[in-house]
C-alpha cells in the first residue's frame, strides 16, 4: 500500500525493537510498563524520603540534638517534604492510574502512549535533578512551600534547584493529566458510560482536572522565583516594593488543590477495595462520585486558610473559614459511604482491606484536626506548630500512604501474577499503624504545648522531651514495617503463591484479563452492561438471598481469543525519553547562569527538545509492518 | 471520495467515546491550563503595575507607546485571519494555498515578535528593566512569556510548511493545521487581553 511505503521513510532513527532488557524499559510506551516504572521509582524515593525523616527524628529524639547542624537539618526537612509530596505520593498514584485506568475502562492503552512515556521520564529526571543539588552546593532549605522572601534570599543554589526541579515535575504532571483526561473521556469500552465507571476512574478524572488547572499556577510562581534568583527580578523583594504575600497566594492556590490531588486517588482505591472485600457494591455510588467532584470544585475556594495569620482581614478570614468547614461535608459523605459499604458485608480481612480500614480511620482523625484549623483564632494558636505537622501527616501518611499501600496489596497479584504474603501483609499493616500513631499522635500534644515546626534543636526545660522520644521510637517502628514490606515483595518473586486472573473475586474489568495482563490488555474489546460489569458476568442477583454464582460466566480469565495478530499496539520510541533529557540540561544552564556555560547549556537543552519533538512528530505512533 | 480524502479519513476517525478527536481534545485541555498560566501572570502585573520605588526607573504605563503597540497588535490579529485561510485551503486539499497562508501567518508572527524586541530595547533604554522594579519584572515576564508562545507557534507553523514540502504532512494535514491553528488563535486572544489590560486601561 502506498501509505505504508510512505510511513517506512519517516523518522530519522530506526525504531527501537527490544521487548525485554533494560533498553525496552527506556523506550516502552506500554502503559503497564510505565506504571511499574512510576511505582518503582516512587518507592525508591519513598525510601530516600523515609531516611531523611529518620534523620530528622534522630536529631529531635532528645533536647539539644547534635546529630545534624541547622543547615543540614533545614535541607533534610525541605527535601523530605518535597520528596514525599512530589516524588512519592503523586507519582505512586499516577503509577497506579497508569496501570489501571486503561484496564478498568476496557481500553488497550492510554490516549497518548508516547506522551505518557515522556511524562515518566520528565518526572524521573526532574527528581534526579532535584537530588543532584545535594552534591552541587546544597539542597533546597526553605521548606517545601518555599515562602518568600526567604526563598529568594537563601544563599547557594538550593532554592534555584527548587524552582527548576518542581517546574519539571509540574511538566510531568501536566503531561500525565491531559493524557488521563482524554483517556477516560474518550477511550472507554462500549457501554462504559460515565456513571458506570469505577470510582477509582472518577477520582482519577477529578485529580487530573485539578492537576490541569493547579500546575500552571505554581509554574508561574516558580518562574517568578527563578527570575528573582537567577536574573535579578524583584517579584518577591520587599526592599523594592515586592509583596511576599503574592507568593503565598499563588503557592496555596496551587497548594490546596494539590492536597486533593494527593488524597483523591487514595480515596478511589479505597472505594474499590472496600466493596471487593465486603462483598457488596459500593454504598451510594452517585453520592461518592458527586462528593469527589464537589471536592474538586470546592478545593479551589479554601486556599487562604493557610494564610489566616498574614492579616487578610476579617471578611476574607471569615469567608475562607466557612468554605473550609464546608468542604468537610463532601469528605464526610464519602466516609459515610465507606462505612455503609462495610455495614452488613461479609468482610474478609485481607491486607488490602486492612490498609483501607487504616485509611478511613486515620483520615477521620486528620480530617477532624483539619476542621479545627478552619476556626481562625484557633488557627492562630496552631500556626507553625507541630499540631499542623500532626494534621497533615494524618491525612497524607495515614490517608494517602495507607490508601496507596492498600492499592499495592490489592493490585499486586494483577501486576505480577503472585500474591503478596498474607501474614507479612498483616504484620506490615499493624507495625505501620502502631508506628504511625506513635510517631504522629504525639505531635498533636507537642503542637498544643507550643513546639514550633522547623526547629533543629529545642532546650531541655520546655517539657517536650518525652513525646519527642516516643515519636522517634515510632518512626523506627514505621521503618521496620517498610522493611517487612520489602521482604514481602522480594519473597513474593520466588515464593509467592500464584494468583489467577481474579484472585479477590473482583468486580471491575481489570480482573477479567489474565495476571499479568497481556501487552494488548483485552483480546476482544469488552462490552459493558452494568456498573461492576465483571461481577455481573459471574453472579446473578436473587432477591433477598446472597448472589448466586453463574457457572458459565466470563469469570475464567483465560484468553480464548489468541488470534491477536491484528491488534496494532503503539510501538516503542526513543523520543519521549530523549526529549525529557533536554529539561535538566536547560535547568543546569539556569543554575549556572553566572558562568560561561549557562547559555550553551540552555541552547543545547532547547535543541535536544526540538530535535526529539521533530523525531516524535515524524515517527508514526504505530509501526507498520 | 478521492484517495486523498480516504487517507485523511482513515487516520482521523478513530472511534472515541465522545466522538471528538483525541488530539483536538488534548489541545483544548492544554489551552485550558494555559488560561490559568496567563491568568496568574496578568494578576501579578495588575498587583505590581505601579509598584516602582522612587529612583527605580519609570512606571511602565508612563512609557507605553500606544500607537506603536496598536500597530503590532493589529499585525498579530491579522495573523489569525491568515491562519483561518490556511486551514480553509488545507481542508480543500489545496496544499499550495495552505503553504502560502501558513508562511504569511508565520511572517506576521515574526513581525510581531520583532516589534516586541524593538519595544523591549526601547524600554530598557528608558530605564525599565527586569530588575528595575516589581512593575518591570511583572511587565517583562508577562509579555516575554507571550512572545515565547508566539515564537513556539512560528516554529510549529514553519514545521508544518517544511513537512508539507517533503510530503510528510499527509495524511491528516487539515487536522494538524487545525490543531496548530487552535494554539495560534489562543495566543492571539491572550494578546487581546494583555493589550487591553496592560496597555489600554489607565492607572487611576
Amino acid at each position: 500500500m502506498a501509505t505504508a511505503a510512505l510511513f517506512e521513510r519517516r523518522g530519522f532513527m530506526s525504531r527501537p525493537s527490544a521487548t525485554t532488557g533494560w533498553w525496552s524499559w527506556v523506550t516502552t510506551v506500554d502503559h503497564k510498563k510505565i506504571g511499574i516504572l512510576y511505582g518503582f521509582t516512587a518507592f525508591i524515593f519513598f525510601l530516600i524520603g523515609g531516611i531523611e525523616a529518620l534523620a530528622i527524628r534522630a536529631q529531635l529524639a532528645g533536647p539539644d540534638g547534635t546529630i545534624l547542624d541547622a543547615d543540614t537539618y533545614n535541607q533534610l526537612f525541605t527535601m523530605h517534604g518535597i520528596t514525599m509530596i512530589f516524588l512519592v505520593v503523586m507519582p505512586m498514584g499516577v503509577g497506579l492510574m497508569n496501570y489501571f485506568i486503561p484496564l478498568m475502562i476496557g481500553a488497550r492503552d492510554v490516549a497518548f502512549p508516547r506522551l505518557n512515556a515522556f511524562s515518566y521520564w520528565v518526572f524521573a529526571l526532574g527528581g534526579l535533578f532535584l537530588y543532584s543539588s545535594f552534591v552541587l552546593g546544597g539542597a533546597p532549605s526553605g521548606g517545601w512551600f518555599g515562602y518568600a522572601p526567604l526563598n529568594r534570599e537563601l544563599p547557594n543554589y538550593g532554592m534555584t534547584f527548587y524552582s527548576l526541579g518542581l517546574q519539571m515535575l509540574g511538566v510531568a504532571s501536566l503531561a500525565g493529566a491531559v493524557n488521563f483526561i482524554i483517556t477516560i473521556l474518550n477511550m472507554r469500552a462500549p457501554g462504559m458510560t460515565l456513571m458506570r465507571m469505577p470510582v477509582f476512574i472518577w477520582m482519577s478524572l477529578v485529580t487530573s482536572f485539578l492537576l490541569l488547572f493547579a500546575m500552571p499556577i505554581i509554574a508561574v510562581a516558580l518562574f517568578q522565583l527563578m527570575f528573582d534568583r537567577a536574573y535579578g527580578a524583584n517579584f518577591f523583594n520587599p526592599a523594592e516594593g515586592g509583596d511576599p504575600i503574592l507568593w503565598q497566594h499563588l503557592f496555596w492556590l496551587f497548594g490546596h488543590p494539590e492536597v486533593y490531588i494527593m488524597i483523591l486517588p487514595a480515596m478511589g482505591i479505597v472505594s474499590e477495595v472496600l466493596p471487593t472485600f465486603a462483598r457488596k457494591p459500593i454504598f451510594g455510588y452517585a453520592a461518592i462520585v458527586f462528593a469527589g467532584i464537589a471536592i474538586g470544585f470546592m478545593g479551589w475556594g479554601v486556599w487562604a486558610h493557610h494564610m489566616f495569620t498574614t492579616g487578610l482581614g476579617p471578611v476574607a478570614n471569615a469567608a475562607f473559614a466557612l468554605s473550609t468547614m464546608f468542604i468537610a461535608v463532601p469528605t464526610g459523605i464519602k466516609i459515610f459511604n465507606w462505612i455503609g459499604t462495610l455495614w452488613g458485608g461479609s468482610i474478609e480481612f485481607k491486607p488490602p482491606l486492612m490498609f483501607s480500614l487504616g485509611f478511613v480511620s486515620m483520615f477521620i482523625i486528620g480530617g477532624l484536626s483539619g476542621v479545627t484549623h478552619s476556626i481562625v483564632p484557633h488557627d492562630a494558636q496552631q500556626q507553625d506548630t507541630y499540631y499542623i505537622v500532626a494534621h497533615f501527616h494524618y491525612v497524607l501518611f495515614g490517608g494517602a500512604i495507607f490508601g496507596l499501600f492498600s492499592g499495592i496489596y490489592y493490585w499486586w497479584p494483577k501486576i505480577f501474577g503472585r500474591y503478596l504474603s498474607n501474614g507479612l501483609g498483616h504484620l506490615h499493616f499493624w507495625l505501620m499503624l502502631i508506628g504511625f500513631n506513635l510517631t504522629f499522635g504525639p505531635f498533636h500534644i507537642l503542637g498544643l504545648q507550643g513546639m514550633p515546626r522547623r526547629i533543629s534543636v529545642y532546650p531541655d526545660e520546655m517539657g517536650w522531651n518525652f513525646w519527642n522520644l516516643i515519636s522517634t521510637i515510632g518512626s523506627g517502628v514505621i521503618a521496620a514495617s517498610v522493611l517487612v514490606f520489602i521482604l514481602n515483595a522480594v519473597r513474593t518473586r520466588t515464593k509467592g503463591e500464584e494468583a489467577g486472573a481474579d484472585p479477590w473475586d473482583g468486580r471491575t474489568l481489570e480482573w477479567s484479563v489474565p495476571s499479568p495482563p497481556p501487552a494488548y490488555n483485552f483480546a476482544e474489546e469488552p462490552v459493558v452492561r452494568h456498573r461492576d460489569d465483571f461481577w455481573h458476568t459471574k453472579y446473578i442477583e436473587v432477591p433477598e438471598k446472597s448472589p448466586r454464582r453463574v457457572l458459565a460466566g466470563g469469570a475464567n480469565g483465560h484468553d480464548e481469543h489468541s488470534e491477536h495478530g491484528h491488534i496494532h499496539l503503539p510501538s516503542p520510541s526513543y523520543f519521549p525519553a530523549m526529549a525529557a533529557t533536554g529539561l535538566p540540561v536547560m535547568g543546569y544552564g539556569v543554575i549556572y547562569n553566572d558562568t560561561g556555560a549557562s547559555w550553551p547549556l540552555i541552547v543545547s537543552g532547547i535543541l535536544i527538545i526540538m530535535l526529539s519533538l521533530f523525531g516524535w512528530v515524524l515517527e508514526p505512533s504505530v509501526h507498520e509492518e | 471520495m478521492s484517495a486523498q480524502e480516504a487517507a485523511l479519513a482513515s487516520t482521523q476517525e478513530h472511534h472515541t467515546s465522545t466522538g471528538l478527536d483525541n488530539t483536538k481534545m488534548v489541545m483544548w485541555a492544554f489551552l485550558g491550563s494555559e488560561c490559568l498560566f496567563f491568568g496568574s501572570l496578568i494578576t501579578t502585573y495588575l498587583l505590581y503595575r505601579s509598584t516602582v520605588l522612587p529612583d527605580s526607573g519609570p512606571v511602565p504605563s508612563e512609557i507605553y507607546d500606544i500607537p506603536y503597540t496598536s500597530v503590532s497588535s493589529f499585525v498579530l490579529l491579522m495573523s489569525s485571519l491568515t491562519m483561518v485561510l490556511a486551514l480553509s485551503s488545507s481542508q480543500r486539499g489545496d496544499m499550495r494555498g495552505m503553504r502560502i497562508w501558513l508562511l504569511a501567518t508565520a511572517l506576521l508572527g515574526v513581525t510581531f515578535v520583532g516589534g516586541q524586541i524593538f519595544e523591549f530595547t526601547d524600554f530598557v533604554h528608558e530605564g525599565l528593566t527586569l530588575g528595575s522594579s516589581p512593575a518591570g519584572s511583572a511587565f517583562f515576564v508577562l509579555t516575554g512569556f507571550h512572545g515565547a508562545h508566539v515564537s513556539v507557534g512560528i516554529l510549529m507553523l514553519l514545521s508544518l510548511v517544511g513537512m508539507s514540502m517533503s510530503d510528510k504532512l499527509q495524511p491528516g494535514a487539515a487536522r494538524k493545521v487545525e490543531l496548530i491553528g487552535l494554539y495560534w488563535h489562543f495566543v492571539d486572544i491572550v494578546w487581546v487581553v494583555i493589550f487591553t489590560v496592560v496597555y489600554l486601561i489607565p492607572l487611576e
